[in-house]
């Protein structure tokens, strides 16, 4: 034994073997592959079955925000164009398992991009990890958008812009294409938190944060996604469903149903916070 | 008939060129461009998109030579000779006008003069070598009306600048660098002598400002421009598109002002201009007046996204708006 560790050659090899099996956190602190399946519990009602229309509650929209998810009219995605609309990366989250891939350079073993798979209509999105810069604003925008990211500890922080105009709940409040997303990664054991920060100067008072929690599936599958378009219903052409302003009956029903008043039903960043309640006391209608 | 058409035609640009040389309502022709860049991004295929400060040139470039669709301003003349060079040392044959204002075709002469014509056998035999000067520059007739005058007569636009083949019909079909090219003409929507070009094997269109991501529709309406004819446009633009998946990739599409996009931004936009339409629509069935209507702010929700106090401000928007529905024209 101890020829072997005088002998230079197999002390190098020994080190070479030992940085192998400790698998040093060089490149990517956290390893975040695999299949991890969404739990739901948290906002369920929001995020499977979908939101009611004309909840908007808690969430931080501004007065024009408010107006888009006021006349838009559920009917817009029977339209065949709209039928196999993708979410869009900052709303993906919401639900659904996910599947994340590392890519490394051969040669250099450097991390060059993290990929994500959605089951959801089967969207995949990189997130660069090899410093590139974002294109220019005049570059395609996409329902993925662009996204860089780094390690921050063990965190994965991620930067995405080139968004295409997407959706903060689907009952048509709107996402802008001018909006930045902040995203965390965090790894705790099997479990992941993958925390949003939505940055939208048209349609936000302020950021608007969401985490969802994923747990780690050692058999994990993901199914495909196929979607093709049809005719659900026939109309002339060009005819978009909307419902023109004040006109729009259903918005009620949600307060109705849960007692929740106008004020606090149709959002705002004041209805964030937790001392928004006290605000509302005996402010309520009573549910039917 | 055909002179009373060019005299209203020019009546007409002279009052938008009018418009344009008051600062309240919109900008001139730029003078100076020293801090302005031309960007080449590619599309896909052939074609590529140049960004500078007027309105995106198109570029199609292979063994032929190129091809242009707008031309931008005449003072970067040089800086988009430069960046077509960086994509293709062929010579330039073909210059597209999507219509006939000077932020798409201030730079017709300038860029003209720096290509040639494909000519050859009894043509330039008969008409010698001047038969080969200059690229061609094709564009509805339309164009060519708002752009020239009668003899004796202040024209828009220098004769050099003016389209030298002109069609009349919905469309003019091309055969260059190995792919089709449709000049698909949408009547009355941005203007009267509006112009699509589809790309058919690189699949991309280039929409001239039948579509942009910057502003409001800009609605010419003393050049012939109406809110539904645009609509119509922006429907046309959606037929003719297929996507990847969703709605997304495939057939790519090169706005007039704004960034390089594909389905999905086209529907949205189609979205935002067909509510405002039908808003509009309803309020003047109530018998809005126009004031009223703009106290209405019919376009509240999408102002954050499209609204503008500069050039094309909101008010100017709505009034296009108003006017052309409440002037008799059908819903298409």
């Amino acid at each position: 034994m101890e020829f072997f560790l005088r002998h230079r050659i197999v002390r190098r090899w020994l080190l070479v073997a030992a940085g192998a099996l400790l698998s040093l956190p060089a490149f990517a602190q956290i390893n975040l592959s695999g299949v991890w399946q969404n739990q739901l519990d948290e906002d369920f009602p929001d995020r499977l079955a979908g939101p009611e229309l004309g909840d908007f509650a808690g969430l931080p929209i501004n007065a024009a925000d408010r107006l888009r998810g006021e006349t838009w009219d559920a009917s817009l995605i029977t339209l065949p164009e709209y039928q196999c609309r993708v979410h869009p990366s900052d709303y993906a989250s919401a639900f659904a398992d996910i599947r994340i891939w590392e890519e490394f350079d051969r040669n250099s073993q450097t991390l060059i991009a993290i990929h994500l798979h959605h089951f959801a209509w089967a969207t995949e999105r990189t997130i660069w990890m090899d410093g590139r810069p974002h294109p220019p604003e005049y570059a395609l925008h996409t329902a993925m958008g662009f996204s860089t990211g780094k390690w921050e500890g063990d965190i994965l922080t991620v930067t995405t812009d080139h968004l295409k105009e997407g959706w903060f709940r689907r009952n048509g409040l709107a996402r802008s294409d001018k909006a930045v997303v902040t995203e965390h990664f965090i790894r705790h054991d099997n479990g992941l938190t993958w925390v949003t920060e939505v940055d939208d100067p048209a349609y936000l008072e302020e950021p608007l944060l969401r985490s969802r929690d994923y747990v780690f599936s050692v058999a994990g599958q993901i199914a495909p996604y196929p979607c093709e378009s049809v005719e659900e219903i026939i109309r002339p052409r060009g005819v978009i469903p909307h419902h023109l302003p004040g006109t729009n009956t259903f918005l009620k029903e949600y307060q109705q149903r849960h007692g929740i008043p106008d004020d606090a039903a149709m959002g705002g960043a004041k209805t964030m916070y937790p001392e928004y309640r006290a605000k509302l006391k005996g402010a309520g209608v009573q549910p039917k | 008939m055909r002179m009373m058409q060019t005299i209203l035609a020019l009546l007409a640009a002279a009052a938008f060129g009018a418009a344009q040389q008051a600062p309240a309502r919109a900008p001139g022709v730029p003078q100076n461009f020293d801090n302005v860049e031309v960007h080449t991004l590619p599309a896909q295929g052939n074609v590529y998109m140049l960004v500078g400060s007027g309105g995106n040139i198109t570029v199609q470039a292979g063994s032929d030579g190129v091809l242009l669709v707008d031309t931008e301003y005449a003072g970067l003349a040089d800086k988009i000779l430069a960046a077509i060079h960086k994509i293709s040392d062929k010579p330039l044959r073909y210059i597209i006008n999507t219509h006939y204002h000077p932020d798409h075709t201030n730079g017709n002469e300038r860029l003209r003069k720096a290509g040639s014509t494909i000519a050859g056998g009894n043509v330039a035999g008969d008409l010698g070598a001047e038969a080969s000067q200059g690229a061609q520059i094709i564009a509805h007739v339309n164009v060519l009306d708002r752009m020239s005058a009668p003899t004796g007569q202040q024209a828009a636009a220098p004769q050099g600048a003016w389209p030298t083949d002109t069609f009349t019909g919905n469309e003019k079909k091309l055969w260059f660098n190995n792919e089709g090219i449709e000049i698909i003409h949408i009547a009355n929507a941005h203007t009267d002598g509006d112009s699509i070009v589809y790309f058919r094997k690189s699949d991309v269109i280039s929409t001239g400002d039948l579509f942009v991501t910057t502003t409001y529709p800009i609605i010419d309406v003393a050049a012939g421009g109406t809110i539904n004819g645009y609509i119509e446009g922006l429907n046309h633009i959606i037929d003719l598109i297929v996507p990847v998946y969703g709605q997304e990739g495939g057939t790519l599409v090169i706005p007039g002002h704004g960034r390089l996009c594909d389905l999905g931004d086209v529907l949205n936009y189609r979205e935002m201009v067909t509510i405002i339409r039908d808003r509009v629509q309803d309020m003047i069935k109530k018998g809005m007046t126009l004031e009223q209507v703009k106290a209405a702010k019919p376009t509240f929700d999408y102002d954050p996204l499209y609204g503008s106090s500069t050039f094309w401000t909101t008010d100017r928007f709505v009034e296009a708006v108003y006017k052309t529905l409440s002037s008799g024209e059908k819903k298409k």
